[in-house]
């Protein structure tokens, strides 16, 4: 016990020197109370191997030298020592416990997830991030925003590499956020290091987590969960901000997604439907049909130059609104809006040298959808 | 060598005398063997089937490294420069089947073919022929598997743990080829299970009790158990996928009323178990080459025994630590963190005896020797990463990271391939008639070493600095780690050619050895001629048990 407080007290005192190491090469303290815990749980533990590895290697080390054959060629002939034996069976015994007390002390206020002040939907689908704030009406997808010439090197990679997106999770500091985690098609698991919430995003069934964030920043993270092709390019940055301009931000957010369900009704021109279809195409669509609409064959078809598609607009429609089911390709009814959906389709219909001339309506997509 | 300085009486753990134990050169009750490839299709003589499992083994071990050579290569540096992610993970996943099935478990069972009957007195495994088809159902299950690699869609691409639904509904079509692969492995390894069982319960020679065999056979009957106990559920997780994926069931889809969950749970149930499937051979291993070499009695035989049987039943009750982020209830999430905690405790305590055997001998550094102090040293540093793991609110930062690559990697290389490699030079001698180039020996061994440290240590930091496993391609802030893992594997993989000449050059020739190999080896193999001859013990040796 006296060992095992010794111990502790040294872990401790070894502790404070950390962070300032800490920097690329240790897991990060984070900034919310659940991560300086576990951050503080894990140098605890990692101390507690240091001293026990010093101690075993020690004395084997010393074993070795001080008994290797040309010093010492009478070996001895013991093979049993009962009180060794109770002793370094016990004395681990007690070490474990002493870290198993403030493990489980740490676990169960992560598993707390009552009383949130907001709840945050977050969908993993291949190979981005959706994210929903409950009760707001405001939504959107989070995608990889490194150009894909930097992953092939024919751009200078910037300092962000991989770790970018193109509509970061904005998150208010100092209120509880509740995280509701679910996936569409594999299991994807949604990490960020600095708010020690790594959970797995499994289809069918909706996980809980939860943060308050300390600090405003942002804070990056990625998918940790192998989820097929992409895993690698489907990260996550967050945006912690002051309450008041995250308040500020949600309204505008609001304001602009009740616009956008204003001009469901109205008549869309064929530029305007270009515009935004373009973008949504870009952040959601492109990892697997290509910028170019070219496609990967065979697992991805090319959505530029495809006859069937281009001859049947119903179809087209379908396919976008209600996936192809057991395919990679999902319904995108639940995770657009009528607007999104049909200027991504009147995009399709239109980009890479389609020229169909088609515009397809908002209100017509609003009316399949109901 | 440091062999013929001293000689010296050997204190052993037990003292056999095998006079009618060795076979004589005039063996003429049975048939001429059939000569050429048909000799090797039909053998069941249990040295020739190890010899097969060993070289099928190093011959996996080869094509497995190469694939990881591929993935090192490919993360030598931020972006994607020589494969496409879809090839990448094919690579990483058929990288850790081959390993697991192709190169560590057959090689485990070689050396239990090649040993167990000559360190119990037995005369062969109990059931030879089935040991045959045992052993020549691999050669086909990884043909399949890596045929899968050709076929359109590519190979499994869903890492080794291959999860639902990723597998099922998001597989390539060849994923029907990797189940029936995976069946046909499953089949050997039960089989040759069941072998190894009937032999130790039954062959023993007269006087041999439970509590005087030694480790090697010890560790292996309890993992012949493990194996018994879960290649079944293997085999229940993978039909289901068979179904889901070619029958129309949900087992493991949550749109048809399924869960992606249960799958985990069900292949962490085998998965765990099978992680000492492959590492309580070398403990068996171990326990036999630090004495022989100590010159000095393996220390707390009984409790290495008992501690051996504490890991296996443990093994059953701590399979969702590998699912501790899947959104567990509370109290399971402690339940599962409690018990992986206690598995540090009989784990300590074999660490504990190696030493405490150490302690007071008279100690030579023969390679043998080297490998196994090696795995004393770096299984405990992969021991050590492990207990960090199970302390579940850390592992939400350690799961599915570097950290937990640098972790299996540490128990699984210099652990399991380090005993391996320390069971060959140990016995090649009683295998071959020769010893082992010991220079040589050494090269393979300082190279090694410092590859695999340099491979899998700088993992642990950009683990913990936040790279996710199974990825492509990385951010830069870690760019300096993965370079230096990159060039430590090309250098481990490059040392493993030294370990194959080594082989050879032993087989062709080499100083020759006595029977008794080692001065300090004290088990009943070491009582029949080097080479061994063909057929050993026909007579039951007499076994005169000495105390633990
Ligand atoms: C995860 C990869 C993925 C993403 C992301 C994706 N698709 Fe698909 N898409 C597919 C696959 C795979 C198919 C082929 C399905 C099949 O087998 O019929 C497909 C088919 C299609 C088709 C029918 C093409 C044909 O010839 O049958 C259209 C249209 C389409 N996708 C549009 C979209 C749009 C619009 C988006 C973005 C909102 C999108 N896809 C996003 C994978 C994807
Ligand atoms: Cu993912």
């Amino acid at each position: 016990m006296r060992r095992k407080l010794a111990l502790m007290t040294g872990a401790g005192s070894l502790c404070g020197v950390t962070p300032a190491l800490a920097n690329g090469w240790n897991m990060p303290v984070g900034v919310t109370d659940v991560s300086r815990d576990i951050h503080s749980l894990h140098m605890t533990i990692f101390w507690i191997c240091v001293v026990i590895g010093v101690v075993v290697f020690g004395v084997m080390f010393y074993s070795l030298l001080r008994f290797r054959r040309s010093r010492h060629t009478d070996s001895a002939n013991f093979h049993e020592n009962t009180t060794v034996e109770i002793l370094w069976t016990t004395v681990p015994l007690l070490i474990l416990v002493g870290m198993a007390l403030p493990a489980t002390a740490t676990l169960r206020q992560m598993y707390d997830t009552s009383e949130a002040d907001l709840d945050v939907m977050i969908t993993g689908q291949q190979w981005r991030w959706r994210y929903e704030y409950l009760g707001e009406d405001v939504g959107f997808t989070s995608s990889l925003s490194t150009p894909r010439a930097q992953i092939t090197g024919e751009e200078e990679r910037q300092e962000h590499y991989l770790l970018e997106v193109d509509e970061p999770l904005v998150l208010p500091v100092g209120r509880k956020v509740r995280f509701l985690m679910t996936a569409d098609d594999v299991i994807h698991s949604w990490w960020v290091p600095e708010l020690a919430v790594k959970q797995d995003t499994i289809p069918g069934f909706v996980n809980e987590n939860w943060v308050r964030i300390n600090e405003p920043g942002i804070y990056r993270g990625q998918c940790a969960e192998l989820c097929g092709k992409d895993h690698a390019f489907m990260p996550i940055v967050v945006h912690a901000m002051e309450s008041d301009e995250f308040d500020t931000w949600l309204a505008d957010r609001k304001e602009a997604a009740a616009q956008e369900a204003l001009g469901v009704d109205r008549e869309w021109a064929l530029d305007e439907l270009m515009e935004r279809g373009e973008q949504v195409y870009n952040s959601v669509c492109a990892s697997c049909h290509q910028v170019d609409g070219s496609g990967s064959e065979p697992a991805f078809p090319a959505l530029a130059g495809n006859e069937q598609l281009l001859s049947d607009v119903e179809f087209h429609i379908d396919v976008v609104l209600n996936g192809v089911p057991g395919t990679p390709m999902a319904a995108y009814r639940n995770n657009m809006n009528p607007v999104e959906l049909a200027s991504v389709i009147t995009y399709e219909r239109n980009a890479w040298g389609n020229e169909t001339g088609d515009a397809v309506q908002p209100s017509e997509i609003q009316s399949r959808l109901e | 060598m440091a062999l013929n300085q001293l000689p010296k009486p050997t204190p052993q753990h037990s003292t056999a005398t095998a006079a009618g134990g060795v076979a004589e050169e005039t063996h003429d009750h049975h048939d001429q063997p059939p000569r050429g490839a048909l000799r090797w299709l039909l053998t069941t003589n249990h040295k020739e089937i190890g010899s097969m499992y060993l070289i099928f083994s190093l011959t996996m071990f080869f094509i497995g490294g190469i694939f990881a050579l591929v993935v090192r290569a490919e993360l030598f540096q931020p972006g994607l420069q020589l494969v496409q992610p879809e090839f990448f993970n094919q690579m990483t996943t058929m990288h850790g089947l081959i390993m697991v099935f192709g190169a560590v478990m057959p090689a485990f069972v070689g050396l239990a073919n090649w040993m167990v009957p000559l360190q119990v007195g037995a005369p062969d495994m109990a059931l030879p022929r089935l040991n045959n088809f045992s052993f020549w159902l691999l050669p086909v299950a990884f043909t399949l598997l890596l045929s899968t690699l050709l076929m359109p869609g590519g190979g499994p691409n869903f890492g080794w743990t291959f999860y639902a639904p990723l597998s099922t509904t998001y597989g390539p079509p060849s994923t029907t080829f990797f189940i029936l692969s995976l069946h046909i492995a499953g089949i050997s390894s039960i089989l040759g299970a069941i072998n190894i069982i009937a032999t130790i319960l039954n062959m023993r020679a007269p006087g041999m009790r439970m509590m005087d065999m030694p480790l090697f056979v010890w560790t292996w009957l309890i993992t012949a158990f493990l194996l018994i106990a879960v290649m079944p559920v293997l085999a229940g997780v993978i039909t289901m996928m068979l179904m889901d994926i070619n029958f129309g069931t949900s087992f493991f889809t949550a749109a048809g009323g399924g869960d992606p969950v249960l799958f985990q749970h069900l292949f962490w149930f085998f998965g765990h178990p099978e992680v000492y499937i492959m590492i309580l051979p070398a403990f068996g291993i171990v326990s036999a080459i630090i004495p022989t070499f100590a010159r000095k009695p393996l220390f707390g035989y009984a409790s290495m025994v008992y501690a051996t049987a504490s890991i296996a039943i443990l093994s059953f009750l701590v399979w969702a630590h590998h699912m501790f982020v899947v959104g567990m209830p509370l109290v399971a999430e402690l339940f599962f963190m409690y018990t992986t905690m206690l598995i540090a405790i009989p784990t300590g305590v074999k660490v504990f005896n190696w030493i405490a055997t150490l302690f007071r001998g008279s100690i030579t550094f023969e390679t043998p020797m080297l490998f196994a102090l090696a795995f004393v040293v770096l299984f405990t540093i992969g021991g050590f990463s492990g207990l960090m793991l199970a302390i579940s609110p850390a592992d939400f930062q350690y799961h599915d990271t570097y950290f937990v690559v640098a972790h299996f990697h540490y128990v699984l290389v210099p652990g399991a391939v380090f005993s391996i490699m320390a069971a060959v030079y140990y016995w090649l001698p009683k295998w071959t008639g020769h010893y082992a180039d010991e220079r040589l020996g050494q090269w393979h061994f300082w190279t090694s070493v410092i590859g695999v440290n340099l491979t899998f240590f700088p993992m642990h930091f950009s683990g913990l600095a936040g790279m996710p496993r199974r990825i492509p391609d990385y951010s830069l802030q870690f760019a300096d780690f993965n370079m230096v893992s990159s060039l430590g594997a090309f250098m481990f993989g490059a040392s493993q050619l030294i370990f194959v000449w080594v082989i050879i050059k032993c087989v062709r020739g080499g100083v020759k050895a006595p029977a008794q190999a080692w001065e300090g080896a004290g088990d009943l193999e070491w009582t029949v001629p080097s080479p061994a001859p063909l057929h050993t013990f026909e007579t039951p040796p007499e076994f005169k048990p000495t105390s633990h």
